[in-house]
């Protein structure tokens, strides 16, 4: 198998050139730059497009332009640069543009800092933009996910012509690992019927989120609605890890999987039972999973880079069946292994944040 | 015989229209938009492009542009149709494509489109609808409202010295090297109309030569906004407006410029030739070993920048990764890190990589004070730590700890350069552990440093490095 | 549309169910021969109409005109 050791922003645009993505419109912004520099040195290699957009604004519209005319396209950024990104990932939603969105999160709100930090999961998987909309998110935790992610993501994008987040955190978008190169493989599209790609086979084709009559916008808000229903059904990933017998469940995505993945047996060692169940999409969330569990644990522990986000989710998903507790570290701040053993000691000693 | 009449780049019934009247546009009385619209379509059809245009709408009264012509179309966010246009532009260059923009969304919320895919010379033609006003919302001020002139957001008139003055947008994208050709007409007398008609028609033919980007602004009434009647307003825009817009060419490279010179190559994918593309960036180490491991590294390396502190971890963790191992490196990144201090995490395990951080190492690399100060302690019982002695004047608990000092610096100094210290300790490291044997690692470096000069220096300054650790320092 | 291309002589002719009545087409018109009429049409404006002679088909009035499919000018 071909492998290169890299970073896990560089296994992104590997996995966007295999996946068939042939342009790239992005702006600098720490930490997801290098994503921009794999890009320009790429795709231009490979007679596709790099342009350094004036702003993340235009990256995004640019991305509808090239989306609108059926062919792979992605941005990527950072917290701050993935605000601005937001009404245009609306109008790609309200267009049906199929398109892939990286945000490798740092700390904010606002400026913030460049470290670490999952505090955008309400903009990413709630529709940060205007309107009715989800993103399909999926969270990579390492640099062979992100770069089999990407791929998966351009392949959900099509299926549900919707735009697809890589939400990643810095660590995950920052770090090495070795990363087996992926194959590409034709892909199939049927973007005829309503690309718009300046062939008179398109000609009659329209891209628009426009629709004045409020009766057809219902209708078209539930055609969308529809379709994430359908997505929902179809397209939750997760794993888990010991959690069979679990007394307590911790539910993490991200840098912090991986975190709370070295602490299982750790804290087993010392006779707490803890299992881990990892969202792999965000949105979908793996409510179903997150609530079979709930039946027969003591509790659930969401940690996260934040001050309390995806907790939510789980509480909609657990409704009650047991508590549910959250532990996070914010603004940069990296919880270690035996800061989160302490912390399952507490939430199974009847303890812990909530 | 000629005959005028509705262009067959026009749909003949506006079927997209709601409501009734579905072969008139929505426009009102005496708006210049449908003026234009017919001097696009004409055009269009004219050069025989109608069936690969693509026209992009973006708000404004032109939104709904995708209701009468005969061609693709994109309805795009306020002020991001130039964006729009240059992601259809770049990915088919053989399309025509059409930005087509009034006055706010070409020159306020899209000002930094606007001049940005000017500057890249997008070979698009942007037709720049100016009638000084915001007729969709209600008439308030626009960047190019004229002085005095009542809006609903400048009752009293505009004023220079609150709301600054009207922005004359040809003369500032003339400016830009790129533009091919830009010129200012208006929707006035017959004269001015036909001239209208004509320049309109030139920047679609130079985009149909690929000859780069065009700019046409068209001064155009906004009866309604205006509050005036149709015939007023056109008498109004041509002793006012004019005034403020001088009408002429600003900028004409057509006849400098080859067909097809602003055409950007573009190819569709291709799997095999991106396989290939992929294979290439594989790594030079080849297939793995598969050497056992005798125990995992969890490592911290830390020092200052500019030691080569994250590339002693790369170094380790390609000699992990062609020994078959999982392996990450993270290093603590940002621009704090350039000529600060620098440290990375290095794990090699035979199992999976649980945190890629390294809270408490079994191998701990230090190189300079602060980080013997900071790290230390964090070290786990019996971990090995490494002390550049030539450099960090305190010395580790050599009784907790397995106590590595070696002068790495002052060893690299002799073999060639302090630089290559790094390597030294990572012999070192290597010779302490005993987690790899040390051919194994001097044929891993050799693979990696693309610098051929450098090869022998850095396998003299490992080769030391190991050595001084086996001889007992 | 009324459809007089038979005859070898230049005319206009306005949809009187499409014009809204702006008048820009009067100004221009160099042979004066397009009027307003006093009907109203069904969306309510008073559309222009051609005087019957003297049009030379120019074509002036069709581009001064902003509604596509309005005027028809055709010079034999």
């Amino acid at each position: 198998m071909a492998r290169q050791f890299m970073k896990g922003n560089d296994a992104v645009i590997v996995g966007a050139l295999a996946a068939g993505c042939r342009a790239y419109y992005g702006y600098p912004i720490t930490p997801a730059s290098e994503i921009a520099h794999a890009a320009a040195l790429h795709f231009p290699a490979l007679g596709g497009v790099f342009i350094q957009a004036e702003s993340e604004v235009s990256a995004i519209n640019m991305v509808y332009g090239t989306a609108g005319m059926g062919i792979r396209t992605m941005t990527a950024s950072s917290s701050p640069g993935f605000s601005l990104k937001q009404e245009g990932l609306s109008y790609c939603a309200g267009a049906e543009l199929p398109c892939v969105v990286v945000n490798i999160v740092r700390g904010g709100p606002g400026l913030g800092n460049i470290a670490p930090e999952q505090a955008d999961y309400f903009q990413i998987t709630k529709g940060g933009g205007h309107g009715n909309y989800r993103l399909i998110t999926l969270a990579p935790n390492g640099a062979q996910e992100m770069c089999d992610l990407t791929m998966k993501a351009f392949a959900l994008a099509d299926k549900y012509r919707n735009p697809a987040c890589i939400m990643a955190d810095g660590i995950t978008g920052q770090m090495m690992e070795v990363v087996e190169l992926p194959k590409a493989l034709p892909v199939e599209r049927d973007h005829l019927g309503w690309a718009v790609d300046g062939t008179p086979a398109t000609r009659k084709n329209l891209i628009s989120s426009i629709v004045l009559e409020p009766v057809e916008l219902e209708e078209h808000n539930l055609k969308l609605d529809a379709k994430y229903k359908a997505c929902e059904a179809a397209e939750v990933l997760y794993e888990e890890y010991r959690t069979d017998d679990a007394e307590l469940v911790i539910v993490a995505y991200g840098v912090v999987s991986r975190i709370v993945y070295s602490t299982v047996d750790q804290a087993r060692s010392r006779g707490l039972k803890v299992g881990l169940l990892r969202p792999i999409t965000l949105w979908p969330f793996p409510t179903a999973p997150i609530r079979a569990l709930a039946g027969r644990v003591r509790a659930l522990l969401a940690v996260e880079l934040s001050t309390g986000q995806m907790v939510e989710d789980v509480r909609l998903a657990v409704e009650g069946r047991a508590p549910v507790h959250f532990y996070g570290r914010c603004g940069g701040m990296v919880p270690g292994g035996a800061e989160l053993v302490a912390e399952y000691e507490r939430v199974l000693a009847g303890g812990g944040q909530s | 015989m000629k005959v005028f009449e509705k262009s067959p780049s026009f749909y003949q019934v506006f079927e997209r229209k709601s409501g009734p009247a579905k072969e008139a546009t929505h426009y009102c009385p005496g708006c210049g938009h449908g003026n234009i619209h017919k001097m696009i379509a004409e055009a269009l059809e004219d050069l025989e492009v109608t069936e690969r245009t693509v026209f992009v709408s973006p708000v404004g009264c032109s939104v709904f542009g995708y209701y009468y012509f005969d061609c693709g179309n994109f309805q795009a966010a306020h002020g991001r149709a130039p964006a729009v246009a240059t992601g259809v532009k770049r990915a088919n260059p053989g399309a025509i494509v059409i930005s087509y923009q009034g006055d706010g969304d070409l020159a306020a919320i899209g000002t930094a489109e606007t001049i940005h895919a000017a500057n890249r010379g997008e070979s698009i033609c942007v037709f720049f609808v100016n009638n000084a006003i915001y007729g969709m919302t209600g008439g308030q001020m626009a960047p190019t409202t004229l002085i005095g002139q009542r809006s609903t957001t400048s009752p009293l008139g505009r004023i220079a010295e609150t709301h600054g003055n009207p922005i004359r947008m040809a003369e500032l994208l003339a400016t830009l090297p790129a533009p091919t050709y830009i010129e200012r007409v208006a929707m006035g007398d017959s004269k001015q109309i036909m001239k209208a008609r004509k320049a309109i028609r030139k920047a679609l033919e130079i985009q149909k030569e690929g000859k780069g980007y065009c700019f046409v602004e068209i001064l155009s009434s906004c009866p309604t906004g205006w509050k005036m009647d149709p015939v007023t307003s056109r008498d109004w825009l041509m002793a006012e407006m004019t005034k403020v817009f001088p009408l002429g060419v600003f900028k004409d490279e057509s006849g400098n410029r080859d067909e097809g010179q602003w055409d950007r190559h573009f190819e569709g994918f291709a799997p095999d030739k991106v396989n290939a593309y992929l294979d290439r960036l594989k790594s030079a180490l080849g297939d793995s070993e598969a050497l056992s491991l005798p125990r995992d590294l969890h490592c911290k390396f830390a020092g200052f920048g500019g030691q080569g502190i994250l590339t002693l971890g790369l170094f380790l963790s390609q000699i992990g990764m062609r020994a078959g191992h999982q392996v990450s490196w993270f290093p603590a990144y940002g621009p704090e890190m350039r000529g600060g201090t620098a440290n990375c995490s290095v794990n090699i395990s035979a199992e999976r990589i649980g945190s890629p951080l390294v809270d408490h190492p079994n191998v701990l690399v230090v190189m300079n004070q602060p980080s013997l100060d900071a790290f230390e302690a964090s070290v786990l019982d019996g971990g090995t730590i490494i002390v550049d002695t030539t450099i960090v004047e305190g010395r580790p608990d050599a009784k907790r700890l397995n106590a590595v000092l070696i002068p790495a610096s002052a060893i690299a100094d002799e073999v060639g350069t302090p630089k290559v210290a790094n390597v030294v300790v990572l012999g070192a490291l290597v010779a302490a552990t005993g987690a790899f044997p040390p051919e194994f690692c001097e044929a891993t470096l050799r693979a990696v440093i693309k610098k051929q000069s450098l090869v022998d220096m850095n396998m003299a300054a490992f080769r030391r490095g190991y050595d001084h650790v086996k001889n007992g320092g | 549309m009324t459809d007089n291309t038979v005859t070898a002589v230049p005319f206009m002719v306005v949809d009187g169910e499409l014009c809204k009545g702006c008048q820009l087409c009067i100004g221009v018109c160099p042979k004066h021969v397009i009027a307003i009429s006093e009907k109203l049409n069904a969306s309510s404006y008073h559309p222009a109409y051609y005087t019957g002679s003297d049009c030379t088909g120019c074509g002036l009035c069709f581009y001064a005109c902003p509604e596509p499919g309005a005027i028809r000018v055709v010079k034999p």
